[in-house]
């Protein structure tokens, strides 16, 4: 129902206004500009902010940083990465969504394909399932899950946050893929049969090619999930700064922040954005069909 | 460190290449049977590792955390848990806080979220508008909150006011206001933020649901001589009711959820405390497992109605 239609976007001028006329301007061009600077307004004072000196972040506000005569410095980018242990923890965001990302999106997929493509009794249970538990609040797994990783000693450990993140993910993941592997052509896999190709084969040769798109969604999708994770990271790997994430990391430096503190900060908010921010706009278009398929869930 | 490298880079390349070969001996195992037998064991072998990592990490937690709610220290099992959730003035608070996120972020982003949709549907900018609006979705919690609490900075009356909002309300001749200490405001700031954050959502869904509205239908309106309020009034906003629906459970249950927001921003001081902060601060803090689990619990049978809605809808949307 949320689908977009395939009807060629030239029928859209029948809805676009022809002209600029004034009352375009008064009510559709004045109140939009106005949303989107609301909207733009706090992440530039921030990047804003971030160049600027310590003196002029306490002295003024950040609007007259891009007034001129301009001093930019990339001091509070320096600092924060080598002794705020910022760069370290950005190597650990790494290292916990890399995996993650990979063993829950290999998993979903190969699920997604299982419950899509073959005919058994119980895939329509299994499907409503872990349809179920994608919008359970993630508060009541922690608990058991805390404790006995408290009696094997993997809290704070990497490998124990990644199942973690795999759990969490995979329902969602696999109900993305199944739903694109549902409507691809029983002809492509027929076609397949008769060539001999059995159900891996027709997964790996067929499946799988045509799936790109749809698998690029739920590794954006994933990679942004577990890259923002802060509940999770704080609990499993949180009380430990060898291990300790970005997420973690800039929180607790939002805690302990005095009012003298601005310049890091900002500076520190931005490193942690500036992976989000590069695989959303290189690759939005992935990012907004995954949107768009967890909304539909 | 170099070790831990190599083998995050070792299971993320490897992970895809070890369920291969699950698959691939699978189908080697499977080779003996009948046809039946293999059409029978093939997709619950294949289905195997899935289920067993979800089965691990979230259905056997979920039990678990009902069983542990009704457990209190000592061992002894009892409703003492439930008490606490009925009896605590604490609890009573962050519901009424959940209420007011419940109500205030799904209004806001779906009036704000829906206002771009249709406006941005009317001008040549519309990526440009859509992208600006939905960035901040991508972005972590924690850096929306150090991106608002630059917003939402004070300073005493006589210094000069760094912070944006501030700097306005005093342009203007006011008296600066601690937005996040001020229990008048805090809340709504909060809930502001999440706001913020969770338009790019609803402004996505609902511009994919506005395209797919027919033209003829808008040029029937058109030409009954509707303008453009009563045109998006009786033609396009009964189009769009069931996204609206959808989309509202889903923004309900991110109300309900909220948790990086205001452990970031204000630590659930002043008055802010949501459930999953109550929850955290008893599972981390106090270790006290069985209230955590009995606000879980809680959390879950809050979210279920609202769950519940959402399925019918989408059942209907389907159909």
């Amino acid at each position: 129902m949320l689908r977009p239609t395939k009807r060629p976007v030239t029928e859209r001028r029948t809805v676009r206004p022809t002209g600029r006329t004034a009352r375009s301007l008064a009510f559709v061009h004045a109140p939009l500009v106005l949303l989107c600077l609301l909207w733009l307004t706090p992440t530039a004072a921030v990047f804003v902010s971030s160049f600027r000196t310590a003196a002029d972040s306490f002295a003024t506000g950040w609007w007259e940083g891009v007034r001129p005569p301009l001093r930019f410095t990339e001091q509070n980018y320096v600092e924060v990465l080598s002794h705020g242990g910022l760069g370290r923890a950005f190597m650990n965001s790494l290292l916990v969504t890399l995996p993650s990302v990979s063993v829950t999106v290999s998993i979903g997929t190969v699920a997604g394909f299982a419950l899509a493509r073959m005919r058994f009794r119980g895939s329509g249970v299994t499907l409503a399932v872990l349809l179920g538990l994608t919008v359970v609040p993630l508060q009541v797994i922690l608990v058991p899950l805390l404790r006995i990783y408290n009696d094997l000693a993997v809290t704070g450990t990497r490998p124990g946050l990644w199942l973690v993140h795999a759990g969490v993910g995979i329902p969602f993941v696999t109900y993305l893929l199944h739903n694109f592997f549902r409507e691809l052509p029983r002809e492509l896999f027929e076609a397949a049969e008769i060539d001999g190709a059995d159900h891996l084969r027709s997964f790996v040769h067929v499946a799988l090619p045509t799936a790109a798109p749809a698998v690029a969604s739920a590794v954006i999708f994933q990679f942004l999930w577990v890259w923002n994770d802060l509940l999770l990271a704080l609990i499993f790997v949180g009380g430990n700064r060898e291990t300790a994430p970005l997420t973690v990391m800039v929180s607790g430096l939002v805690n302990n922040i005095t009012g003298q503190g601005w310049h890091l900060l900002t500076a520190a908010a931005f490193v942690s954005i500036v992976c989000p921010l590069a695989v959303f706009f290189a690759l939005q278009r992935y990012f907004v069909k995954g949107l768009l398929a967890g909304s539909v869930k | 460190m170099s070790r831990q490298v190599l083998l995050s880079v070792a299971v993320t390349v490897g992970a895809p290449v070890v369920l291969l070969s699950w698959l691939w001996l699978v189908e080697r195992l499977l080779r003996p049977l009948s046809y039946r037998g293999r059409r029978r064991a093939r997709p619950w072998l294949w289905l195997a590792p899935p289920l067993a990592v979800v089965g691990l990490y979230l259905v056997w937690p979920l039990l678990s955390t009902i069983w542990t709610s009704f457990q209190v220290r000592g061992g002894q099992h009892g409703l003492d848990n439930y008490r606490y959730l009925v009896h605590s003035g604490e609890v009573h608070d962050a519901l009424v806080n959940n209420g007011l996120w419940l109500v205030g972020l799904t209004a806001g982003s779906l009036v704000a979220g829906t206002a771009v949709a249709v406006l941005a549907h009317l001008v040549r900018w519309e990526t440009a508008a859509k992208a600006v609006v939905v960035m901040p979705a991508a972005i972590s919690t924690v850096a929306a909150a150090v991106i608002w609490r630059f917003m939402f900075d004070y300073r005493p009356p006589g210094v000069a006011q760094t912070g944006t909002l501030n700097a306005i309300v005093t342009a203007a001749g006011a008296e600066p206001v601690a937005w996040l200490v001020d229990e008048r405001t805090n809340n709504a700031a909060l809930i502001g933020v999440g706001i913020w954050m969770s338009v790019g959502l609803v402004t996505v869904v609902m511009s994919a649901s506005i395209k797919a509205i027919p033209a003829e239908l808008i040029d029937a309106g058109r030409v009954d001589g509707a303008g453009p309020f009563r045109l998006f009034r009786y033609v396009v906003l009964p189009q769009l009711l069931p996204t609206i629906v959808v989309v509202s459970t889903l923004l309900a249950i991110t109300a309900l959820k909220a948790f990086d927001v205001v452990y970031v921003m204000t630590n659930g001081n002043y008055d802010t405390n949501v459930l999953a902060n109550l929850m955290y601060r008893e599972l981390f803090l106090n270790a006290d497992y069985g209230r955590s689990a009995a606000l879980a619990v809680l959390l879950v049978i809050l979210v279920l109605p609202v769950v519940a809605v959402n399925l019918r809808f989408f059942r209907k949307g389907r159909a």
